[in-house]
């Protein structure tokens, strides 16, 4: 697929399951070689999303092509294209490593001729050589994630589904994940989508996102985008002494100033319009009588952006 | 249909089952029970009844049904007990080994996959439903046949050890229970695999799986009581009607159990 090139088309897609609306009307567009996240709460529908994209599951309306495939008449076909990392790794604990990624080699179709090489080669490249013919039951939650990964990758897809790929690990076993994901989108070209509750995740490793709330989409975009459309002002934090009425007052009276919140003692914190307020805040410190020690500018982050979305569906 | 997919699918099952001391016990246990201990058993009790029994046993054998007296004629009291019990009420019990090992294999292949969460990532695989679900049929029904089979070789070989000085003959092989090896067998265990699919699309754990189909051995336990009182025997005919009927039935169970396993029937109940 060339970069760029649409590789799911959704349209108005919907999936309730009896009383519960799992999708709601779901539109959106993810290229090729784009790591592309769904954010959301647990329950906001991301595990179902995946579920239609890849034929698993049909919808109830609603229109959906992926790698120009329909996911409901052509699933079969579909699935050789897409591997899938499941939020559990699914993996059969009474089976090696080895046996588990050999069986999912022959469902994937890959050629009997190269089995054995191309699970060597994915065993190693997710250290998990030395222990390939132990019981995968007998692994920590860190080694069946990689391996699991290892069993999404081994028919070599286009596109690849992770469905929540770090929940669970350590910061290094997450980190790993992280530089992979890295990898097969910018080496191996391979589309991603991440489903994530991680917003740090998403923000570091995602080209867009969507986030999803009760099935329905209510953001999109990048997450640098996201945040200068949503987000208000800016953080400003304030290291002072002495912090006292007389300083906030100042501050309070200050045009460009949108809150000021004491963070912790001898720390305010200022939410302002733009940049162009930090000199007129020094020097509203200084003549107020304040000793300025450190005036730190913070861009909002995809969490506070996600938050106030979140707040923003709550309310209404 | 991609054999390799369903054949992987069936291996991968059987591994995974002989490596679970928890289903392996059962399987080695019971058929060892039945078919090992069950004719050396009877063959070595029988002969130790005193005489004063012996004429309660002849008072029983006058209520057999005419055909099964004829079958019996010119032997003695100990001899028609021996023919009675190993050849006739005795086959029921044989047939509870490949309901029981189809049963019990059916249950760790579908309720097993759901408990241990495993179903998912076999969905999201390119093997289609017909696929998985033949794969996963293969994967507890061969192991039955293979059991009944190598089952059948156990008990008839004990049997004739253990009655050949009383009978002066072998009892086994003989045409009706080469019927009920090649003919019903089989589809005893299509019934249990049957019925394990449709209890599975219920449950959520092999154990569940396991108790509620565990009554089907019930119309097996009725054909040894239908056999003990008079009112049945099991000759060439019966037996073969009894295969057809099973047969019709399995078809029935396998064909509505193929209706439930479809992806996104399953995938809803994850």
């Amino acid at each position: 697929m060339v970069r760029g090139t649409v590789v799911i088309e959704a349209e108005d897609l919907r999936r309730r399951f009896g009383e519960v609306v799992a999708v709601d009307g779901l539109s959106l567009e993810i290229n090729a070689g784009e790591v592309f996240g769904l954010l959301g709460h647990n329950g906001a529908g991301k595990t179902t999303t995946i579920r239609l994209f890849n034929g698993v599951l049909p919808p109830d309306g609603g229109r959906v092509r992926v790698l120009g495939l329909d996911p409901v008449r052509e699933g079969t076909l579909l699935r050789r294209r897409t591997g899938v990392l499941t939020e559990i790794p699914a993996l059969d604990g009474r089976l090696t490593a080895r046996e588990n990624l050999a069986y999912y080699a022959a469902l994937y179709g890959v050629p009997r001729s190269r089995v054995r090489r191309r699970v060597g080669k994915l065993l190693a490249k997710f250290g998990l050589s030395e222990r390939a013919d132990e019981l995968a039951g007998n692994y920590s939650k860190g080694m069946q994630q990689r391996l699991a990964l290892a069993r999404a990758l081994l028919h070599g897809p286009e596109l690849l589904f992770l469905d929540e790929p770090t929940a669970g690990l350590d910061p290094v076993a997450a980190r790993e994940v992280h530089a992979l994901v890295q990898d097969l989108s910018q080496a191996e070209g391979r589309t991603v989508v991440l489903c994530t509750h991680n917003l740090l995740e998403a923000q570091r490793l995602c080209h867009r996102v969507a986030v999803l709330e009760h099935g329905r989409l209510v953001a999109s975009g990048s997450p640098a985008e996201l945040v200068r459309s949503l987000s208000r002002g800016l953080r400003v934090e304030i290291e002072l002494s002495p912090e006292d009425r007389e300083v906030v007052e100042a501050l309070r009276g200050l045009p460009g100033i949108l809150e000021v919140v004491k963070a912790h003692p001898g720390i305010l914190e200022v939410k302002v319009a733009s940049h162009l307020v930090l000199p007129e805040i020094a020097r509203v410190v200084v003549g107020a009588g304040g000793s300025l020690f450190r005036l730190s500018p913070r861009e909002p982050t995809l969490e506070e952006v996600y938050f106030a979305l979140h707040g923003r569906e709550e309310a209404g | 249909m991609n054999w390799r997919a369903i054949a992987a699918i069936a291996r991968k099952d059987l591994r995974a089952v002989s490596r679970s001391k928890g289903v392996m016990f059962p399987l080695v246990l019971v058929p060892l029970v039945i078919l090992g201990g069950l004719p050396a058993l009877i063959a070595s009790v029988t002969p130790l009844i005193p005489p004063e029994a012996m004429a309660g046993m002849e008072r029983f054998m006058e209520k057999l049904p005419q055909a099964l007296r004829a079958e019996l004629s010119g032997l003695d009291v100990e001899q028609s007990l021996l023919v009675l019990a190993l050849v006739y009420f005795l086959a029921p019990m044989y047939l509870v080994v490949p309901l029981m090992v189809a049963s019990v294999i059916a249950a760790d292949s579908f309720a097993g996959e759901m408990e241990r969460k495993t179903l998912e990532a076999l969905l999201h695989t390119p093997a289609t439903d017909a696929e998985l679900f033949l794969g996963k049929l293969l994967s507890a029904w061969i192991p039955a046949l293979g059991v009944a089979a190598v089952g059948f070789l156990l008990y008839g070989f004990v049997a004739d050890i253990c009655t050949f000085r009383a009978l002066g003959r072998l009892l086994f092989p003989n045409p009706l229970w080469a019927l009920l090896v090649a003919w019903v067998a089989p589809a005893v265990a299509g019934f249990g695999l049957g019925t394990m699919v449709l209890v599975s699309a219920r449950v959520r754990t092999f154990q569940e799986a396991y108790q509620l189909g565990g009554a089907v051995v019930l119309p097996l336990l009725l054909l040894v009581a239908g056999q003990v009182t008079g009112l049945l025997y099991l000759d060439l005919t019966v037996v073969a009607l009894l295969g057809i009927s099973l047969w019709v039935v399995d078809a029935a169970l396998l064909w509505y159990g193929a209706r439930t396993f479809r992806r996104g029937v399953l995938i809803s109940r994850l």
